[in-house]
């Protein structure tokens, strides 16, 4: 047998039944996946699946308490980041680790520097460098802060630091989920040139198009166990979703009738900057507007411009006919107008702080007897919320972060309809967030306008904007580049397409 | 297993606990024999009086005067009087007026028949040498209560000792421990302490100095502490406003206001002030310390506060992360002014303790006390990257310091080594409360 078939027949990496228990919580039951040479394996699962928990094993931060590890048929215990690396494996986490302050030659070779005579070699650091930027086809000067650089950008500098440290293993986690469409495509192609060269990938990602165009077979978890596992070409969606959830899965988007009212939001001339420039549109009562558009184009801008989270330069908002100023979030709250932020974690949760303390926060005037808070009342408010939306947890006391993204996502939808909000903007509200879940957010979102409440959807996700808006409106370069009146018969090309602009439609 | 264990003392009590060990250690370190006092001890001596003692000898009941012991003598000379005893004589002073009245004795040529003392009388030098110096005398005898055993850490005025000792830090930290869980830190408090001090003396000074009436004073610290308060308040507001860093804020108004604090009295001390002036620090109300009384009331407010109104919820809300607070309605501005404030205050209402407590006011003093007090907040196990820590917490942290330091002088440690040894508990804290957080020493060592 030629020594080159028989490489790629030992696995370049083998986890055998990993088990891995937190306080509390067995995130790993019995994980076991092989990854052969040259191959890009597909990780799935619902958040909670133990994806991350695996990952971090592979890479040294957690010691899983049985199992086993081969590298190239070699038993290991990686027992530090650092083992991790010297065994070729690079692992791209969803938070890069890169220093904002340093070039990005600098981040490339941190640790590592190339050294002549005890000093650091720059020029030698930026020639490797930048044919490492060749390589992976990105035109990234050497010298530019990577705090400076886009997203995609970044990622390339971690991808580019993953092949100067030799890494035979990378590892992605959800490297797309901050990407635009062009720079998913040019990802997908740099993993195909890594793959020619014989680097194993393990992609782990939500969206499930992406993971079937790049992955030569896939892996799902589901509750901390590996509980499939099949070439991509053998395996169809609703198989995929089936594994995922456990369950055979219902329509992607809950159908609901459409019961517009008047005009409750009108805002004229929007600005702020370049981001948000002369922005207006009318929001209905019972209507969900979406508010589609790339990544950049504003979509996010504007929303906190309603919100008041920002100031705006110039415009008018006109709630329920009588025009308003939005000094601050406060006086939008008292308003009645809610903004669930895009980023959970950062801007929408106190993660330290229990649910119960989250969902009271903006609601303590009510929960006051004398100025003192009645926490028992705020306890029963809140369980009414964990019954009405079905909110998974074990004690509403526990910290919020320990909750999977889809509960803590409605951990902050509760917090805002016990405020009883009218106009709620949603930015992203299914990021990150596993298919059952999302299923559960839109039956919410559709109970919402039933009840005569106002949505804004901001979403990224095409399908998800046209599925669920009745209308949309499409933003570009912080303009609304135009309108889609009847949005359950566009069609994804049709937004797209104003979403990209003319010079696109004319080629 | 052993670290299992450990990490179940470090939960929500772990602080308490390690208070109690840290009691009962020095308890049992201090163990000593104590001379009988109190009620029990004075039947002991009438008992010795009424019965062992010959009806035709004189008896004399020494104390020294000012001491527990002159009480002690009063009440054994007063029940053995009521008891119809003749020939006792009481004897309250120095060891001259125990000597003047057994020379009375000899020169009436009377009869001893025996002496009951105790405290600090029964070490006086004549005693022993009555003996020699009185030959004349036979067959008397000298009674002192039966000692016992008791620790020196747990004797009630040590325990006050130690009270004192922490009371200006405790009240400061409260203020400090609100800052912190913002995620702020407030360094301006120890020189908040001096001005205060020194702005409350110089009104006593200026209006009536020794002879000032008591309102006079209850203006002054009321002007320290308020003073301090708009401080505190004006640092809140550069914090908020102009989003400049805490560190270098309070760091700024710490230099500012020990400036102030020299300026105000020229760099002199000032101890022009009436008696009316220790009340506050030194004086008791229904028989308890007034240090007490004030610890257990701004503790209590404190934890009511911070736990069960609005805008205890809200500082907790800023720390724990500041923009999710403010996109949820949150006055982040107003919560950071109110807690600068609130610290400035605590700080000054701290100076007026700390000056009435020396009876004078310096404006070098309380050097270094803000380092004390976010000691103690910290071994309390509040965190200070913000978000969360509780006001008894604090109380137990500013107490586990200050019996630390008491117990080490009762051992007789030097005070170099008492630093050192304060320094080290302060990082083991802050270690113990890591683990906590981390859930578990295992995880600690390994470095996440």
């Amino acid at each position: 047998m030629p020594a080159n078939v028989a490489d790629s027949l030992t696995p370049v990496l083998e986890m055998k039944e990993i088990v891995k228990t937190f306080p509390g919580v067995k995130a790993l039951k019995a994980v076991s996946l092989k990854l052969k040479k040259g191959e890009a394996l597909g990780l799935v699962g619902e958040n909670g699946a133990g994806k991350s928990t695996l990952i971090k094993t592979l890479g040294g931060v957690h010691l899983p308490e049985s199992g086993e590890i081969r590298v190239g048929g070699q038993c290991v215990s990686l027992n530090t980041p650092s083992i991790s690396q010297s065994h070729g494996i690079a692992i791209i986490y969803q938070e890069f680790n890169l220093a904002p302050n340093l070039t990005s030659s600098e981040n490339l070779f941190l640790g590592r520097e190339v050294t002549r005579n005890g000093f650091i070699n720059h020029r030698r650091e930026e020639d490797l460098t930048r044919e490492l930027f060749y390589r992976l086809g990105m035109d990234i000067d050497p010298r530019a802060k990577c705090g400076d650089l886009t997203v995609a950008e970044q990622q390339t500098v971690e991808i580019a630091r993953a092949l100067a440290a030799d890494a035979q293993i990378i590892v992605m986690d959800e490297p797309t989920a901050a990407l635009s469409k062009q720079e998913v495509d040019k990802l997908l192609a740099i993993i195909e040139d890594l793959k020619r060269e014989g680097i194993s990938i393990i992609y782990i990602s939500h969206r499930l198009e992406e993971v079937f165009a790049i992955a030569d077979r896939i892996t799902v978890l589901r509750d901390g166990e590996s509980v499939g596992e099949s070439a991509t070409a053998d395996l169809s969606k609703n198989q995929l979703i089936e594994w995922m959830v456990g369950r055979p899965m219902e329509e992607e988007f809950p159908k609901r009738k459409v019961g517009r009212g008047p005009v409750c939001l009108k805002v004229e001339g929007l600005s702020r900057g370049c981001a948000v420039q002369d922005v207006s549109f009318e929001l209905h009562e019972g209507e969900v507007l979406g508010l589609a558009g790339l990544v950049g184009s504003g979509r996010t801008e504007t929303a906190r411009l309603l919100f008041g989270a920002d100031p705006a330069d110039s415009g008018s908002i006109f709630l329920k006919g009588a025009k308003i100023d939005l000094g601050n979030p406060r006086d939008s709250i008292r308003r009645g107008i809610c903004l669930l932020t895009e980023d959970r974690k950062e801007q929408g949760l106190i993660l330290i702080h229990s649910s119960v303390e989250n969902f009271g926060l903006p609601n303590l005037k009510e929960f006051q007897e004398n100025g003192f808070i009645s926490q028992g009342a705020e306890v029963e408010a809140f369980k009414g919320y964990v019954n009405s939306l079905k909110i998974r947890l074990s004690n509403p006391s526990r910290k919020v972060v320990e909750l999977s993204g889809g509960n803590q996502q409605k951990v902050v939808i509760a917090k805002w309809i016990h405020r009883n909000a009218d106009i709620f903007i949603f930015d992203e509200p299914t990021r990150g967030i596993d298919v059952g879940a999302k299923y559960e957010i839109y039956l919410l979102i559709n109970q919402l306008v039933k009840g005569g409440k106002s949505v804004l959807l901001i979403s990224s996700e095409l399908p998800e904007v046209i599925g669920m808006s009745d209308r949309i409106i499409v933003m570009k370069e912080g303009r609304i580049q135009g309108e889609v009146n009847d949005a359950q018969r566009a069609s994804q090309e049709e937004v797209l397409e104003l979403a990209l602009g003319e010079q696109v439609l004319a080629r | 297993m052993r670290l299992k264990t450990l990490n179940f003392g470090l939960g929500e009590y772990g602080m308490v606990l390690a208070l109690i060990g840290l009691c009962v250690l020095f308890s049992v370190l201090t163990l000593n024999r104590q001379p009988g006092e109190g009620i029990a001890a004075e039947m002991e001596l009438t008992k010795v009086v009424l019965d062992q003692f010959p009806t035709e000898g004189v008896v004399l009941v020494v104390g020294a005067e000012n001491t527990s012991s002159a009480t002690m003598a009063e009440n054994v000379y007063a029940s053995v009087v009521s008891a119809n005893r003749e020939n006792v004589r009481m004897v309250v002073g120095g060891p001259r007026d125990l000597r003047d009245a057994l020379d009375g004795l000899f020169a009436e040529s009377g009869r001893l028949a025996g002496i009951v003392t105790g405290g600090d009388a029964s070490k006086w030098l004549v005693l022993e040498q009555i003996d020699q110096n009185y030959p004349a005398f036979e067959s008397f005898e000298i009674v002192v209560p039966r000692e016992k055993l008791w620790p020196d850490f747990l004797k009630a005025s040590n325990l006050l000792a130690i009270v004192e000792r922490i009371v200006v830090i405790a009240i400061i930290a409260i203020g400090m421990t609100m800052v912190i869980i913002t995620a702020g830190i407030d360094l301006s408090v120890g020189s908040l302490i001096a001005l205060s001090a020194v702005i409350g003396a110089t009104v006593v000074k200026h209006m009536g100095g020794p002879e000032a009436a008591g309102w006079v004073v209850v203006l002054g610290f009321f002007a320290g502490t308020i003073s301090c308060g708009l401080i505190g308040m004006f640092a809140g507001g550069l914090v908020s406003r102009f989003k400049v860093a805490a560190f270098i804020v309070t760091l700024g108004i710490m230099m500012m206001a020990r400036g102030l604090a020299f300026m105000t009295t020229g760099g002199f001390s000032i101890d022009q002030v009436p008696d009316s002036f220790v009340w506050l620090a030194q004086g008791k109300l229904w028989g308890i310390p007034n240090t007490v009384i004030l610890l257990a009331l701004v503790y209590s407010t404190a934890h009511v506060f911070m736990s069960h109104t609005r805008y205890g919820r809200y500082i907790y809300a800023v720390g724990g992360n500041a923009e999710a607070a403010r996109l949820t309605g949150v006055p982040v501005g107003t919560v950071i002014v109110l807690v600068y404030t609130v610290s400035g205050l605590t700080a000054g209402l701290g100076g007026c303790l700390q000056a009435s407590l020396v009876r004078a006011a310096a404006p070098n003093m309380a050097n270094m006390y803000e380092l004390y007090v976010i000691a103690a907040v910290v071994v309390g196990g509040t965190s200070l990257s913000g978000g969360s820590g509780r006001m008894f917490g604090t109380l137990i942290g500013a107490f586990i310091i200050a019996v630390i330091q008491n117990g080490m002088n009762l051992l007789g440690i030097k005070s170099y080594a008492q630093m050192f040894t304060l320094g080290a508990i302060i990082v083991l804290a802050v270690l113990l409360d890591k683990a906590r957080q981390n859930g578990g020493f295992r995880r600690l060592l390994r470095g996440r």
